[in-house]
């Protein structure tokens, strides 16, 4: 079991390459092949990362399942977990099969669809996984590959364009990252994230200097780490997405397939926040107290604004990609509150916005296969017809809306109190899209489902099959299960994030501590 | 003395040697009747004596009293020299055979280009260094126009042959500053004399020197030629080109400055940047309007020295490792795409328009996506090999304190990936359109496959390329 993560982390890689290698042909049963064998790919990659949340110990902030390997360059080929990223191992490993199951419609070069997800399941979860900078570098920017791929051979009509402002979108903000890890490695002498020996150097560990530096006849407060923070930051915020970097991401959104629309919600938007609460946050901890309140006030702006635009949104995907923006608001503002609320809640707010936003597409996906139209004035009182279909995508509107007995509820409502502590302004601003969340959400639902079924070309249209409601039930089972217990989640994050407060909190006040004897010095002379 | 001198020399006198006796076998025999075996038969020599340097030559030797070094460095350069010449070689049989431009002065001129080339990475003196460059040169204006009726091909000679010799004037004038203002042309010498007080002619003779150079390897602004010369010659003989003669310069440029201007660092280290970030971005903005996938690689290459230069500019050791990593790196993909680029033909006659690779995937999904590996590793995306190439410059520029350098150098990266980005969209996204003919060589194919392969694998550990450059750049830099 000692390379458990590994093992994990590259078993779709071994069924991508099963896929490449022996499956010859594009009859119908080389598609149903292909589909089957991805599906058993990933769902032998789910049960393995079971073998990981059981072996877990959750009373331990370290790192568990260290695995070690010397590279190139000195870098390491470094795998861990953490309470912070294990969840996100699991989450991914939980939604990929959904997802594979959900693209079983398509006819379309069926193989390389298949070899696609299958490839960014392996970057994904070697993203979450990594305990080296460049390790990480790989994974986080690799899965640009595959999703480029994903938007622009298998997306709607304007696919090319979405294609190449999300790929040229993320890209840019992420070199100036790998120009920051640069620099960090060479300051710290280490890319290790976290320390597997005694007395290791690791960046975790490492003070980054946070004197004045003065560049260009500018005086930068918090020095070298501002400039670090404001690198990764470029990165982290275009992947988020934050305002106002988000507009690829409704573009990216509509054009996707289902399947891809599902991983970029649920998942690849993730790697933003996780990368704030595994860099920014614990590396440059005072340049994260410096900046915070302006990450706190972007936060507050993207909630209200992506919400009052997804209110006027007529693609029903595009809607949900504007409340994803919304909701992602909540998680940074969540995680740069910097306080045990905040960050828990920031994280449970990402783990179920993977489930609600993934299965909001998901019910897209569902009439859009029926329709093939995204237009929410084509459609409306679908309840007259599609009965199991109204209950589903209703759950996880209200989900969405932030409904207590739901996983939003717990997400949005920790975020928001850690969220009052650190700035009560911001607050009062964030909550107010819980309402806007509502309008939006509602509106979508009663012009969808609701009503009479007055347009001619849904008299016809058929309720969920047994495939889709398999589909739907297990997310229909996590979103109530972490709504009503919501501990499951938080038991296993806790001491992690509680270690991470406090490491930061000390930083912190050891930088003001240095400051203010440098002030008395200054006036005692 | 002369013996032990000649030994050192030996494998450059074999591969002469080699090169002029059969030339005369073969006009006295089959004449371009035996063009493909000798073609064949050059690849294999080639392939022979890296095997040879790369095994049997160990420590640092001189010979004829300093002008000429055989050290790693050296060794380094020169596999990748004879292991790049001999996969062009290969890969240009079949489409040279079949446009009747397969004559056996082909491989000789090959050979004769590589032996100069080999001189001038063992360069020790500015004489020796200057009749390497020309022998390589003259080989190459012979090479580039080989398509005697046809007017593009001679016209490519021509400019590349105008425009060289000017580049070898400006050297010239630089070497004789040089030797004016050292008393030496010996490099061991020029180091003394740059030590200390350095006087102004010393740092004239620099600059003309370095922009002799800048024209070899085609960095902005001294890159006019290239475009016109990659679209104009045959295409293997641009994918010859695009490989071993730019490994050669960018050795010689480091050797030079490391061995020679070793002391005066901080002078060169402004003008190399400033080439590495005019080359980056021209190379970058200037790709995107090409619609020629001739032109577009030589706006690449262009890019890619820039980035190699991003290396050199740290003046450090680890900068010169970076640049021969990144060099070697470059080299493999270059012949990669450039037998994809072979392979692309329609009515029997090539194709250099990347619209005509419209939904390419449909019907050569495996060649599709090898030339898709190695377009995102040329553009430098992780986890493929290429990007390694790039962090290793990188950290060089920032560990030799040139940060804004880095800061550009990725911008520019990001542009230029949108251009190798259009390729990935006319054979993944496009319509499906009149296609290419079914592409038939083997050879084509398992060169194209095995360097994307490389692309992948080569994450693992580089192939040990890594400690194989650590090793010449310590022998460089001291």
């Amino acid at each position: 079991m000692g390379n458990i993560l590994s093992l994990t982390t590259f078993m779709p890689l071994i069924g991508a390459a099963i896929l490449a290698l022996f499956l010859r042909g594009d009859d119908e049963a080389a598609q149903a092949n292909a589909k089957w064998v991805a599906l058993g790919a990933t769902a032998f990659t789910f049960v393995a990362s079971l073998f990981i949340l059981a072996g877990f110990d959750r009373d331990v902030a370290a790192f568990q399942f260290v695995e070690d390997h010397e590279w190139l360059l000195g870098l390491h080929y470094r795998m861990g977990v953490d309470g912070i990223s294990v969840l996100f191992v699991m989450l991914t490993t939980f939604l990929m099969p959904l997802t594979i199951a959900a693209c079983w419609n398509v006819t379309h070069r069926v193989k390389e669809y298949m070899i696609a997800f299958l490839v960014l399941e392996t970057l994904m979860l070697g993203v979450f996984m990594a305990l080296d900078l460049v390790l990480f570098y790989l994974f986080f920017e690799g899965g640009l590959i595959p999703m480029f791929l994903i938007i622009g051979i298998w997306g709607g009509k304007d696919r090319i364009y979405a294609a190449f402002k999300f790929f040229l979108y993320t890209f840019l903000g992420s070199v100036l990252m790998l120009v920051a890890m640069v620099t960090m490695a060479n300051v710290a002498g280490t890319t290790c994230i976290a320390a597997c020996g005694e007395g290791e150097v690791s960046l975790l560990t490492f003070n980054f200097s946070s004197e004045t530096m003065p560049i260009l006849g500018w005086q930068i407060t918090g020095g070298l780490q501002t400039l670090l923070w404001l690198a990764f930051f470029a990165s982290f915020a275009v992947k988020m997405p934050m305002w106002p970097v988000h507009t690829w991401l409704p573009d990216a959104h509509v054009q996707a397939p289902t399947a891809g629309s599902v991983v970029l919600a649920a998942i690849l938007l993730k790697m933003g926040g996780y990368g704030f609460l595994r860099f920014s946050l614990p590396m440059f901890p005072v340049a994260s107290d410096i900046l915070g309140p302006l990450v706190l006030w972007l936060s507050a702006i993207a909630i209200v604004y992506a919400s009052l635009v997804a209110l006027v949104q007529e693609d029903m995907k595009k809607l949900i990609a504007y409340s994803s923006v919304a909701h992602m608001g909540y998680v940074t503002a969540g995680i740069f509150a910097a306080n045990q609320q905040g960050i828990d809640g920031a994280i449970f707010q990402m783990l179920s916005h993977g489930f609600v936003s993934g299965a909001l597409f998901l019910c897209v996906g569902v009439v859009y296969d029926r329709m093939h139209t995204r237009e929410i004035d084509a459609y409306g009182g679908l309840v007259n017809r599609m009965p199991a279909y109204a209950f589903v995508f209703l759950l996880f509107t209200m989900a969405n809306v932030g409904l207590p007995g739901t996983s939003g509820f717990v997400g949005e409502f920790l975020t928001l109190m850690g969220i009052f502590q650190a700035n009560t302004w911001v607050a009062l601003v964030a909550t107010s899209g819980v309402i806007l969340s509502a309008a939006y959400a509602l509106w979508l639902y009663r012009r969808v489902v609701l009503g009479d079924l007055i347009k001619e070309a849904l008299r016809s249209i058929t309720d969920m099959t047994g495939r889709e409601k398999a589909i739907f039930a297990p997310l229909v089972v996590m979103t109530i299960l972490l709504g009503v217990y919501p501990s499951l989640v938080i038991d296993i994050i806790e001491v992690s994030t509680a270690n991470l407060i406090h490491d930061v909190g000390i930083a912190q006040e050891a930088a003001a501590g240095a400051i203010q004897t440098a002030q008395t010095a200054a006036a005692s002379h | 003395m002369m013996s032990t001198d000649l030994s050192i020399l030996l494998p450059e006198v074999m591969l002469a040697f080699y090169a002029m006796v059969s030339l005369i076998v073969v006009v006295y025999t089959g004449k371009d009747d035996s063009a493909r075996p000798l073609t064949v038969l050059t690849a294999i020599v080639f392939a022979g004596l890296a095997f040879w340097i790369g095994y049997a030559g160990s420590g640092s030797e001189l010979a004829f009293y300093g002008s000429f070094i055989s050290d790693p460095f050296s060794r380094f350069a020169k596999v990748g020299i004879l292991l790049s010449a001999a996969a062009v070689l290969l890969i240009s049989m079949e489409y040279m055979s079949r446009r009747g431009l397969l004559r056996f002065e082909y491989p000789v001129l090959i050979s004769l280009s590589v032996v100069g080339m080999m001189v001038m990475v063992s360069a020790g003196d500015l004489m020796v260094l200057y009749m390497g460059l020309e022998l390589q040169s003259l080989a190459a204006y012979v090479i580039a126009s080989i398509r005697r009726d046809s007017v593009r091909s001679t016209e490519a000679g021509l400019k590349y042959f105008v425009l060289g010799a000017l580049s070898s004037g400006l050297l010239l004038y630089g070497a004789s500053l040089t030797y004016g203002f050292s008393g030496t042309t010996l490099f061991a010498g020029i180091f003394e004399a740059a030590a200390g007080d350095v006087s102004i002619g010393l740092l004239f003779g620099l600059a003309f020197l370095l922009a002799g150079f800048a024209f070899k390897i085609s960095a902005a602004p001294f890159h006019m030629w290239t475009p016109d010369v990659y679209e104009g010659a045959p295409t293997p003989v641009t994918a010859f080109f695009a490989t071993a003669p730019k490994l050669a310069a960018m050795a010689l440029l480091a050797r030079v400055m490391h061995d020679a201007f070793g002391t005066i660092v901080g002078d060169w280290q402004q003008i190399i940047a400033f080439l590495a970030v005019f080359s980056m971005f021209l190379g970058a903005i200037a790709a995107i309007g090409q619609r020629n996938i001739k032109r577009l690689m030589a706006y690449s290459s262009i890019s890619h020295m820039g980035f190699a230069l991003m290396g050199l500019a740290s003046g450090t050791l680890f900068g010169v490792q970076a640049m021969l990593i990144y060099m070697a790196i470059y080299l493999t993909m270059n012949v990669g795409a450039f037998a994809f680029i072979l392979s692309m033909e329609k009515d029997g006659r090539p194709v250099t328009d990347i619209e005509s690779l419209h939904m390419y995937s449909k019907r050569e999904p495996l060649r599709a996506l090898a030339m898709l590996v190695l377009l995102f590793s040329l553009a430098g995306v992780p986890p493929l090999v290429g990007f390694f190439g790039k962090l290793y410059v990188l950290q060089a520029a920032v560990q030799g304190g040139l940060s804004w350098l880095a800061i550009l150098g990725v911008i520019a990266s990001v542009i230029s990936a949108f251009y190798y980005l259009r390729i990935v969209y006319y054979m993944y996204f496009g319509t499906e359109r009149d296609s290419l003919d079914p592409p038939s060589s083997p050879v084509l194919w398992s060169v194209l496959m095995v360097c994307a392969l490389a692309m992948v694998f080569g994450v693992i550990n580089l192939f040990g390329v890594d400690a194989l450059a650590a090793q010449a750049a310590a022998a460089l830099v001291n």
